[in-house]
C-alpha cells in the first residue's frame, strides 16, 4: 500500500520534474536567440504591435478605475483616522509597486497571452510549425524569440501607463469628488514615493511579462491534437500565468521589502 | 539519393514502422500508398528529419540525416520542399507572402527578383490573381497548388508531397497530377509523394511503394504494382473489404 503512494508520489514527481527541465531548456533556447543572428526586426514589431499597443485600450480601462477603486476605499480609511491627506501617496504606492505590474499581467495574459497560446498551438496541428522547420528555418528563434523580446520591452511600459493612470484615476475621485486638495495630493505622493518604488515595480513588470509568455509560447508549442487540444492549452497557459505571477510577486515582494 | 535503412518507430507503445527499407533515385517520382494510419506521413516526415527514428538510418544523398548536427540538418533540409497535407500555409501571411517567405528568409534576392519569381510560380499553377488573398479567403484545391508553389520555390532538388490531393474533386485532383508531372519535368526533382488515388496515381509517378504493417511490402513500377500477385497491394487496388487489410 505505501509503496503503490510512494511509487504514485515518486513518478508524478519525476513527471514535473521533467516538464520544468522541458520548460527551462525551452527558454533558454529562446533566450540563445536573443543574442545570435539574424534577428527577425519584423516579427518583432509585429509582437510589439499585438502584445503592447493592441493591449491599450484595455490598460487604460483596467488602470483608471484601479485607481478610482483605491482612491474610494483608502479615502474612506483614511477618514477614519484623520489622515485623508496621505491619500495620494498611498494610492502611488498600491500601484507603482503591487497593483500596477500585478493587474498589468494578469490583463495582458486574458488578453494577449491567450491569444499566443492558441495562435502557436494552431501553428502546431496544422503543421506551420513543421513547415518552418522543413525550410530550414528554427521555430524557436522565429517565432518564440521575438515574442518574449517583446514582452520584455512591453510589460514594463504597459505597467508604467496603468501607474499613471491609475494615479490620474484616483486624482478624478480623491480631489474632484471627495473634495481632497490637488496639491495635497500630488505633494504627499513626492514625498513618499521614491525611484527604489518604482523600480521594484518595473523588475516585477519585467519578470512577469518573461514568465507570462514563458508559459505561453511553451503551452501553445507544444499543444495536444486536435482543436481540444488547443483549447485545454489555452486554459492552462492562463491559469499557469495567473497563478505564476501571484507566486513570483509574492517572492518578489519579500525580496525588495 | 535517398535511402531508408531498417527504419523502426513508435509512438507510446504502439508500432508504427517496423523496419521499413526504401530507395528512391535521383529525379524518381515515387508514391508511398497504403492504408490510412498505416505510418505513412511518418515515414515521410523522417525523409526530412522531422522525426527521429527509434532505429535504423535515413541517408539523404550519402549523409544519414539521424545522425546529423541540427546545423548540418538545416543544411540538408534546405534541398527539401514540402507540400504538406493541409498545405500547412501561414494564416497571418498572404497567398504572395507565403510563396515570397522561402525566398526571402533564404536568399539574398532583390524584392523585384522576388517579385519576379513569385509571379513565376503561381502562373505555374494557374493562381494568377489571387495573391493577396490570404489562406482562409481561398479553397482547398488553391491552398494546395499555393503549397506547391511555395515548396518548388527555391528550386529543390526533392519535393515530399503528404496526401497533396486528399479532399479534392476529381477535377482539381486531375489538375494536381498535372501539375507535380509538369513541374517535376520543368525542375527534375526527385519526388515522393503519399497518395492513396487509384487508378490514377498510375499515370503520374516512376515507382509506387506499399507500406504494410510498417514495412515496404512491395515496390514497383506502376505496371508491376497493377500485375503484382500480392494479396496486399491487390486488396488495395480493388478497394475490397476482404483480405489481408483489416478495417479497424
Amino acid at each position: 500500500m505505501i509503496e503503490r503512494f510512494l511509487r504514485i508520489v515518486g513518478s508524478h514527481a519525476i513527471s514535473v520534474l521533467r516538464t520544468m527541465g522541458h520548460m527551462l531548456l525551452f527558454l533558454l533556447n529562446a533566450l540563445y536567440f536573443v543574442f545570435t543572428p539574424p534577428f527577425k526586426h519584423r516579427q518583432l514589431l509585429r509582437e510589439i504591435r499585438f502584445i503592447g499597443a493592441k493591449s491599450m485600450t484595455v490598460i487604460l480601462l483596467m488602470g483608471s478605475f484601479t485607481g478610482m477603486v483605491l482612491a474610494l476605499q483608502i479615502f474612506y480609511t483614511l477618514r477614519k483616522v484623520g489622515s485623508e491627506a496621505m491619500l495620494g501617496p498611498a494610492i502611488a504606492l498600491s500601484l507603482i509597486r503591487e497593483l500596477g505590474p500585478v493587474l498589468s499581467a494578469l490583463t495582458i495574459t486574458g488578453r494577449a497571452g491567450s491569444a499566443l497560446t492558441a495562435e502557436i498551438g494552431i501553428m502546431r496541428i496544422t503543421e506551420q510549425i513543421d513547415a518552418l522547420s522543413a525550410m530550414a528555418l528554427n521555430p524557436v528563434r522565429y517565432l518564440i524569440t521575438p515574442k518574449i523580446v517583446a514582452a520584455i520591452i512591453v510589460f514594463p511600459l504597459l505597467t508604467s501607463i496603468f501607474d499613471v493612470i491609475g494615479i490620474y484615476g484616483g486624482y478624478l475621485v480623491g480631489v474632484k469628488l471627495l473634495g481632497l486638495s490637488s496639491g495635497t495630493y500630488f505633494s504627499e505622493m513626492e514625498h513618499f514615493v521614491d525611484m527604489q518604488d518604482i523600480r521594484i515595480g518595473l523588475y516585477k513588470a519585467l519578470t512577469f511579462g518573461i514568465l507570462v509568455l514563458w508559459v505561453c509560447c511553451y503551452k501553445g508549442f507544444y499543444t495536444g491534437y486536435g482543436a481540444e487540444g488547443v483549447s485545454k492549452s489555452t486554459t492552462n497557459a492562463v491559469v499557469m500565468s495567473s497563478v505564476l505571477i501571484l507566486i513570483s510577486d509574492y517572492v518578489l515582494g519579500s525580496f525588495f521589502m | 539519393m535517398i535511402e531508408v535503412v531498417n527504419l523502426h518507430k513508435s509512438f507510446g507503445g504502439q508500432r508504427v514502422l517496423n523496419g521499413a527499407n526504401l530507395k528512391v533515385s535521383d529525379k524518381e517520382l515515387i508514391a508511398i500508398m497504403g492504408e490510412s494510419g498505416g505510418g505513412k506521413s511518418v515515414l515521410l516526415r523522417h525523409l526530412i528529419g522531422l522525426v527521429k527514428p527509434d532505429r535504423g538510418k535515413v541517408v539523404v544523398e550519402g549523409e544519414d540525416i539521424t545522425r546529423v548536427s541540427r546545423k548540418e540538418l538545416d543544411k540538408i533540409r534546405e534541398k527539401f520542399g514540402v507540400v504538406f497535407q493541409g498545405g500547412a500555409l501561414f494564416d497571418s501571411m498572404t497567398v504572395y507572402e507565403n510563396i515570397a517567405f522561402p525566398l526571402r528568409e533564404k536568399t539574398r534576392l532583390t524584392k523585384g527578383e522576388v517579385r519576379e519569381k513569385v509571379e513565376e510560380a503561381l502562373e505555374d499553377v494557374g493562381l494568377g490573381g489571387v495573391e493577396h488573398k490570404f489562406p482562409a479567403e481561398i479553397s482547398g484545391g488553391m491552398k494546395k497548388r499555393v503549397a506547391l508553389a511555395r515548396a518548388l520555390i527555391t528550386e529543390p532538388k526533392i519535393v515530399l508531397f503528404d496526401e497533396p490531393t486528399t479532399g479534392l474533386d476529381p477535377i482539381i485532383l486531375h489538375a494536381i497530377h498535372k501539375l507535380i508531372m509538369d513541374t517535376h519535368k520543368k525542375y527534375g526533382f526527385t519526388g515522393v509523394m503519399i497518395s492513396h488515388d487509384i487508378p490514377e496515381i498510375f499515370e503520374v509517378v516512376d515507382r509506387i511503394a506499399f507500406l504494410y504493417k510498417g514495412v515496404i511490402e512491395v515496390v514497383g513500377t506502376p505496371k508491376e504494382i497493377r500485375r503484382s500477385s500480392d494479396p496486399v497491394v491487390r486488396q488495395f487496388i480493388k478497394g475490397s473489404l476482404i483480405g489481408p487489410i483489416e478495417i479497424t
